[in-house]
């Protein structure tokens, strides 16, 4: 029977150490919603979400009271618009009113964002995807909880440098569109490479089409958890520290296994996977930052900090994987900068720069994520960043992402408040180099080779 | 059966178990196990209980023992042992 110290250590971890579940996010197919008819095709969409979500946020918070741990978040994911509204738009504002329909959807059902206005382009866009991610800005602005995210490259493909060239131009301007906000349509705004199908994190979260009608996936967090875990296994060495975050990974998990299951039972939706995601928030202590300063060093963005990170995030895996049936979407360590209390430290005291967290990107789940940059950054500049994190997702076939805020009438060192778990950030400096030649040659760069792996 | 733990934390004053075990007897909530220690003056207490028997739901019960410990100055937990299950044992 469970004793008294391990009921503690439980409670321990939700209470002092910010265990919860991140996330329950309902994927929901709208292929078949579409209609020649815009009108019809929204009205399908509405009936859809709202009929198949009704209970969603209730089943959450009934889990949470069940099992006292939080759940911090209730989403849905749908199938890319760019295929759903192909057949129905024929212009911006045909693909901003379908955004306006997922956006009421969300506040009927009262999940806190809802995802999938994107387009998987990796190596060519349609008519309507391009309209689509032409609509973005005005979609962004035009709406509260709709998160949009493009796919523009994987290791499969390559990359579409087209793709790339235009989400320079529609970031700058989704920024300047809502640049009474600090810029915050960016921040709902995500640039893939190699993007999984059943995320259920935001902004990048899209129910893929290789998917069922509707699933549940659960995305779990806990860098708190693993922050304490590590504290206790200072000065010893490289194996034990990797036995701790693994034993700690596997224990962060089984609770996201649990409301998983949990989850598709009430709701009577099947399971599709767990994302073991170590996910900060700005919370003191929810720091993916502090995991790796505890493992010894001065400030994250010091030498050392890309191995620390790669311990981190594959001892996640590894802890993780043998607690859940079937894992997916991201899973590892996210290193978004506003949404981490340590991250923000780092670039303050001037240890972390866009370059050292390019290079953390190649061991890290995802990618540049949250990062305000000055507004005056050119657009070509912004798509070069984007290629660079492209680049390293396709030839490490890895899911990659950009997730960048060039926020309007700021400059560098001032702070951005984006608010909620989207935290707030300094404005980092951007190389002043330009790459305009290299950006506009348009077209693809080829799928990359498979052996010769040096 | 369904077993579900409680788990009382706060500062040791009269009366905590007699509330707590009251309000379970009222709901036909039968205890199977206690252990219950003070720590430098805290009180902290585990219960194992069968809630098999129970009439109201779940979570209603949660957020009654929730108010329990709110008006007695403690704090109570009400938790399906399923989490604990899940988390220390293979």
């Amino acid at each position: 029977m469970i004793n008294l110290f391990e009921v503690a250590e439980t409670n321990k971890m939700i209470e002092q150490e910010n265990l919860d579940v991140r996330t329950i996010t309902m994927g929901i197919s709208l292929l078949d919603c579409m209609d020649h008819n815009l009108e019809i095709l929204c009205q399908n969409i509405y009936k859809k979400i709202t009929t198949l979500a009704n209970d969603l946020v209730k089943t959450g918070n009934d889990i949470e009271k069940k099992y006292g741990v939080p759940i911090v978040n209730k989403r849905i994911s749908v199938t890319p618009i760019g295929f759903v509204g192909a057949s129905a738009c024929k212009s911006i504002e045909d693909f901003v009113l379908i955004a306006k329909t997922l956006d009421r959807c969300a506040k009927e059902t009262g999940v806190n964002f809802i995802g999938g206005y994107s387009a998987i382009v990796s190596k060519g866009m349609t008519t309507a995807e391009e309209l689509l991610i032409r609509s973005i800005p005005k979609a962004m602005k035009e709406t509260e909880l709709v998160c949009s995210s493009v796919n523009v490259g994987s290791t499969k493909t390559g990359i579409n440098m087209d793709a790339v060239k235009l989400m320079g131009e529609i970031i700058k301007e989704t920024a300047y569109l809502t640049k009474d906000k600090d810029s915050i349509g960016c921040a709902k705004l995500v640039v893939l490479c190699n993007a999984p199908d059943d995320n259920p994190f935001m902004a990048g979260a899209y129910h893929g089409v290789s998917e069922a009608d509707s699933i549940i996936n659960v995305g779990v967090s806990g860098p708190g958890v693993v922050k304490n875990a590590i504290a206790k296994a200072k000065g010893k060495d490289f194996g034990e520290l990797c036995e701790i975050i693994k034993k700690t990974a596997f224990k962060i998990t089984r609770v996201g296994q649990l409301v998983a299951m949990e989850a598709s039972k009430q709701l009577n939706v099947p399971f599709g996977i767990i994302d073991l995601s170590l996910a900060p928030t700005p919370a003191v202590g929810d720091s993916i930052a502090d995991c790796l300063e505890n493992m010894g060093l001065e400030s994250v963005g010091a030498p050392g900090t890309t191995a620390a990170l790669a311990i981190l995030n594959d001892h996640v895996k590894k802890g993780g994987v043998m607690a859940s049936s079937y894992v997916g979407g991201l899973s590892g360590a996210f290193i978004p900068v506003s949404e981490d209390q340590g991250m923000i430290n780092a670039v303050e005291r001037g240890a972390l720069t866009l370059e050292k967290l390019e290079a953390m990107t190649c061991v890290c789940s995802v990618g540049l994520d949250m990062i305000a940059i000055p507004g005056n950054t050119s657009n070509t500049i912004i798509s070069g960043i984007i290629a660079d994190e492209m680049a390293i997702g396709m030839i490490n076939q890895k899911t990659t992402a950009v997730r960048i805020i060039p926020v309007i009438g700021k400059d560098i060192g001032e702070m951005v408040e984006f608010g909620g778990l989207l935290g707030h950030a300094p404005i980092m400096p951007v190389s002043k180099f330009e790459c305009k030649e290299f950006i506009n040659r348009g077209g693809r760069i080829p799928a990359p080779i498979h052996s010769f792996k040096n | 059966m369904k077993k579900a733990i409680i788990t009382v934390v706060g500062k040791d004053q009269v009366g905590i178990i007699a509330e707590v075990c009251s309000f379970l007897a009222k709901n036909n909530v039968n205890i199977l196990d206690i252990s219950q220690t003070i720590i430098q003056g805290f009180f902290n207490m585990m219960m194992v209980v069968d809630i098999s028997a129970i009439e109201k739901e779940f979570v209603d019960l949660s957020e009654e023992i929730d108010a329990l410990g709110n008006h007695i100055g403690v704090n109570i937990r009400l938790q399906h042992e399923d989490i604990f299950n899940k988390m220390h044992r293979i």
